[in-house]
């Protein structure tokens, strides 16, 4: 087979001593337009898992690149005058140099072809090329010109992502994996710094784009911008200089490929993809898909069935870690407002940014960190909470962030895990039977607050006949009975209060949500006159009267509940109803004070939150559930959705249980594990609030990192089923587990046509004795 | 987890008493269901219809669509033709819909490529009983329904109105990431219960060749990935065996294995490593 491979960088040298060892008789030429010297960049980082993978493909060269590593296993971070170091990180760097010379030496004694000095500039030239060989590759990184020959075929996107970088070297050796942040008048700069061999290390400075202007650096010369790094890291450079190599302050470009691969031609490394530099993953990517690639033509003797064999191989890793570098890259554009965090929360929310470390695994690595951690978190909980003692006493061990009470006005939850229970009503608007019962199980099950909801303030707000409603004092003395019930078991109970505004008078949701009921529904209002989706009735655009009414029929109904017992009050303001279908310019097209800007949009909720703060008792908490974005195009911008967090404190509000989405039928979330953890994190870091998340949160590590990294305070834990808890049931080791409710109401659950049979267990702690509710609060 | 087998209505060659005895083996076989594709541009046979003759043969079987393209019928046409079959098959439909992946189809039709997901939305909401008036007989109420799509938006859609999701095929680990999303969306539309999860895969006992090239074929219109859909086919049992294995590991309620070869001996060489 003859093999042109297109750039001489790491993945380009590998693959051609991989295809020359495994067959001699393949033709393989690299072509590069650079001197065989010439290298941009510093060091390399890999980890023990790519070493491995090399010592498998060619030990060689394994041995020679192990040799020259620099090794080491910690982390510093060098934040607010401290430095906290994490262990238990195995890290290996190279020089880039160094390990194009090692390549390139095995490549020469394989009989590897190595044309330097050679340009490939146009994509004619890349047609001509593919047409006179079998195999075509492109290894020409970043601004690969083979990609663009083909970018259509390839289903290429290349995108700039995260802060302004420049990547320097410096002549300090460290022994440690080292974030530098430094607080300036512009903002923050933040650096990512490691050794690559006995005397020089990689230092790459980077700052949010508004503050390299503020800084001037979009003005300074390579001279400048050098000294003004050297003196903004003076401290930390201890005297030593900066190095440059053509080192310009430039954007990570983010590059993407829907194909890998058209015809005879395969792209490689940076040219396929590109996963931003604060996950150190690029030249392990990039090696990695020379050994599959290679691997793939062992297996087939057809270049197409090859190239198949390694996209399919790649694609899904490569994704993974676009994924985590994407993370992780926001994490540094936003990293100035975590500024508030205390030294040991910012390091643990700094190394489980990309979502590839949690708290299990830290404690696994460096289990000194996490009990120290753990240990900060309880006592700083205690203090938050009142609770002197603990506070000031010396705690080495404690359990983990989720089990951490927490303070709200003057009331404490007792953990950080809420559960909801979604109630359906009687005929009357009543809360149905086994309610109580509902409660006490979820509370009894462990969590620490029981959100219940939504229930209407008024019959037009209700989204189905069965909503509950507390537009009348009828049903005040039922829901004493269902909270004291939750009471009694430890647990504190909030109350969902809102309106459906659009999406009112629909159908119970066992059979799909938003249908509109055919017979028996009503009239609905909303901020505008648009139906929220197919069929649905045209609501009326409230006038002036339905606002004033409204506004007394949350303020009377805060009040109801406040006699009920309930401990917490949430005002809903998200998923499309009354209240978020102010706030989005997708819902609101008003032209009085209460439409147009933001500030517009915001009035009428504000009014609302300020109408229910004065009738809702002053020591308990009042909370928002807040959508803060439509995630629909022209909708409710992230952006926008923390400045309206930030209003609403300022309002009275003290909790923000943050939501996304569903402002209209057409919206497109970006649904998995914790897919409203980031957005918690901006609110509660930007509108410096405590946060209330969910976003199929499953498993308490889950929260353990949620809450521990500061990115909320309280998470909705959405449990698995598991068969282990019938298995306790089935022993005798545990009680009976009645039928909790998850997201969703006792009595529909199973009236799903054959919906799994699996009951919906929670789990076997949340497993209680029916007689013994029934006899309490039965 | 149950394990389903498609109908080869889409295969080359298929014919009317192929479908027919495919269908009695399938139902006297260690299968829950019998499903079809649906593609207006290719040589195939009609899902509905070819629901139709399954469910004329058939006693136990659920027949299910593994999806019909919602959008090229309209909603009262489709509703129609659900129910009929239901009725025919005694209750035993599963409607799997999704807007489907290829312009040609919509052009063919006559129906509008442009939004077709909010048509799909609006043929759920209707085969949910809004906006029927009752004069569309029988009614499709009470059809199990499945929704499939790898979008935002088609997660949604399915959470809002579907009893359960129908994943599009690939490796286990790519239908559990699909099953998480359908998860996550099912629990943020705040439905009872669980979504039902369906799979599927291709497999060729007999002929691997020619069911190769049979997706290379189905497939064309998507590039470089006909070739990914080849590489994916179950060719022996040990194959068949790792992907049953890894669905039900994933969580997969039922993964119907669909054919790529007119042959009737592939369900008996289906059922045999089924039932081993």
């Amino acid at each position: 087979m003859r093999v042109t491979v297109v750039g001489a960088g790491p993945a380009g040298l590998y693959l051609a001593i991989l295809l020359r060892k495994a067959d001699s008789d393949h033709e393989i030429t690299v072509v590069e337009r650079n001197a065989p010297d010439a290298t941009f960049g510093w060091g390399v980082v890999f980890s023990e898992g790519t070493l491995g993978a090399l010592r498998d493909a060619d030990p060689r060269t394994a041995v020679e690149i192990d040799d020259t590593f620099a090794r080491w296993d910690t982390v510093d971070i060098r934040y607010q005058g401290r430095l906290l170091r994490s262990r238990g990180h195995s890290f290996s760097a190279i020089s880039r140099k160094l390990l194009l010379d090692i390549l390139q030496r095995r490549c020469r004694e394989l009989g590897v072809e190595l044309r330097f000095g050679v340009e490939v500039d146009d994509p004619a030239r890349v047609a001509e090329m593919a047409a006179t060989t079998d195999l075509l590759v492109g290894a020409d990184g970043v601004h690969s010109v083979v990609r663009r020959a083909h970018a259509d075929a390839f289903g290429s996107s290349v995108e700039p992502q995260g802060c302004k970088y420049v990547w320097f070297g410096t002549d300090l050796v460290l022994d440690a994996f080292t974030f530098i942040f430094r607080e300036t008048e512009h903002g923050l700069f933040q650096v990512h710094s490691y050794p690559f061999d006995e005397r020089t290390s990689t230092f790459i400075v980077e700052c949010p784009e508004r503050t390299w202007r503020s800084a001037g650096l979009d003005r300074m010369s390579e001279q400048e911008s050098i000294a003004f790094c050297e003196k903004l890291f003076a401290a930390d450079l201890d005297g030593h200089r900066l190095l440059s190599n053509r080192s310009l302050w430039t954007s990570f470009l983010r590059v993407r490929n829907r194909s890998w691969h058209h015809d005879n031609v395969v792209l490689l490394g940076d040219a396929a993809h590109t996963a931003h530099f604060s996950i150190g993953s690029g030249t392990k990517l990039a090696m990695e898909d020379a050994v599959a690639l290679a691997g793939a033509f062992l297996r087939h003797d057809d270049v197409g069935a090859a190239l198949v064999d390694y996209e399919l191989q790649r694609q899904p890793v490569v994704e993974r870690f676009q994924q985590a570098a994407a993370e992780s890259a926001g994490y540094f554009s936003r990293v100035e407002h975590h500024t508030d965090l205390a030294p040991l929360q910012f390091a643990f929310n700094l190394l489980t940014r990309s979502g590839r470390i949690s708290h299990a695994n830290l404690e696994a690595r460096d289990p000194d960190f996490m009990r120290v951690l753990d240990a900060w978190f309880a006592r700083d909980a205690a203090r938050a909470s009142g609770n002197a003692r603990e506070a000031g006493e010396p705690v080495a061990i404690a359990p983990p962030p989720l089990f951490a009470p927490l303070r709200l006005g003057s009331v404490t939850v007792r953990n950080r895990v809420a559960r909801t229970v979604a109630v359906l009503s009687t005929e009357d608007g009543g809360p149905e039977a086994g309610t109580a019962r509902a409660l006490a199980d979820v509370a009894a099950g462990g969590a620490g607050l029981v959100l219940v909801g939504p229930v209407a303030v008024t019959l037009a707000g209700r989204t189905s006949p069965r909503s509950p409603t507390l537009h009348t004092d009828a049903h005040v003395d039922a829901w004493r009975h269902a909270v004291g019930a939750a009471h009694e078991r430890g647990a504190l109970v909030g109350l969902l209060l809102g309106h459906a505004g659009r999406r009112g008078s629909t159908r119970p949701p066992e059979h799909g949500l938003d249908i509109p009921l055919d017979e028996g529904g009503w009239p609905l209002v909303a901020a505008s006159a648009l139906p929220y989706g197919p069929f649905h009735p045209v609501p009326r655009a409230a006038t002036e009267d339905d606002l004033a009414e409204l506004r007394g029929a949350f303020a009377d109904a805060a009040e109801r509940a406040a006699r009920a017992g309930f401990d917490l009050l949430e005002l809903d303001l998200a998923h499309g109803h009354l209240l978020a279908g102010f706030l989005s310019p997708l819902t609101n097209r008003r032209d009085d004070d209460y439409g147009g800007p933001l500030e517009n949009r915001l009035r009428f909720p504000l009014d609302v939150v300020r109408a229910v703060r004065d009738r809702w008792p002053g020591e308990r908490p009042l909370a928002v559930r807040l959508g803060v974005t439509d995630w629909a195009r022209g909708g409710l911008t992230v952006d926008e959705g923390v400045r309206a967090a930030a209003s609403l404190v300022a309002g009275g509000v003290g909790l923000v249980h943050v939501e996304a989405g569903q402002t209209v039928p057409h919206d497109d979330p970006p649904y998995g594990r914790g897919f409203l953890t980031t957005l918690s994190d901006r609110v509660r870091s930007e509108a410096r609030v405590p946060t209330l998340v969910g976003g199929h949160l499953t498993t308490p590590d889950e929260i353990n990192t949620v809450v521990g990294a500061g990115r909320s305070d309280l998470c909705l834990l959405d449990l698995a089923d598991s068969p282990l808890d019938r298995e306790l049931v089935a022993a005798g080791s545990a009680p009976p587990v009645p039928s909790v409710p998850q997201a969703s109401s006792v009595s529909q659950a199973s009236s799903v046509p054959s919906a799994p049979q699996a009951p919906p267990v929670s789990s076997a702690a949340e497993a209680s004795s029916a007689a013994e509710v029934s006899s309490e609060v039965g | 987890m149950r394990i389903g087998i498609g109908l080869p209505n889409t295969t080359p060659g298929a014919d009317g008493s192929l479908l027919v005895d495919w269908a009695r083996r399938a139902d006297d076989g260690p299968f829950s269901s019998v499903a079809v594709l649906d593609r207006l541009v290719y040589d195939s046979l009609e899902p509905f219809t070819a629901l139709a003759a399954a469910a004329a043969v058939t006693t136990r079987v659920r027949l299910a669509t593994m999806i019909a393209i919602g959008p090229l019928r309209g909603a009262a046409l489709l509703a129609k033709q659900a129910a009929s079959v239901n009725a025919l098959a005694g209750g035993r439909l599963t409607l799997g819909l999704a807007v489907g992946a290829r312009r040609d189809d919509y052009e063919v039709a006559g129906v509008e490529h442009r939004g077709r997901g909010e048509r799909l939305s609006a043929q759920l909401a209707y085969l949910r009983g809004s906006g029927r008036d009752g004069r569309v007989r029988p009614s499709p109420e009470g059809i199990e329904i499945l929704v499939g799509g790898a979008s935002g938006q088609a997660f949604t859609r399915m959470a809002r109105y579907a009893d359960g999701y129908a994943h599009g095929g690939g490796p286990p680990r790519a239908f559990a990431s699909a099953a998480t999303k359908a998860l996550a969306a099912w629990r943020h539309l705040g439905r009872p219960g669980r979504p039902l999860l369906w799979g599927q895969g291709y497999f060729a006992l007999g002929d691997p060749e020619r069911g190769a090239a049979y997706l290379r074929d189905y497939y064309a219109f998507t590039g470089p990935f006909a070739e990914r859909i080849a590489a994916g086919l179950l060719t022996d049992a040990r194959q068949v065996r790792d992907l049953v294995r890894g669905y039900a590991a994933a969580g997969c309620d039922e993964l119907v294995l669909l054919p790529t070869v007119s042959d009737p001996a592939e369900v008996d060489r289906l059922a045999e490593v089924v039932a081993g």
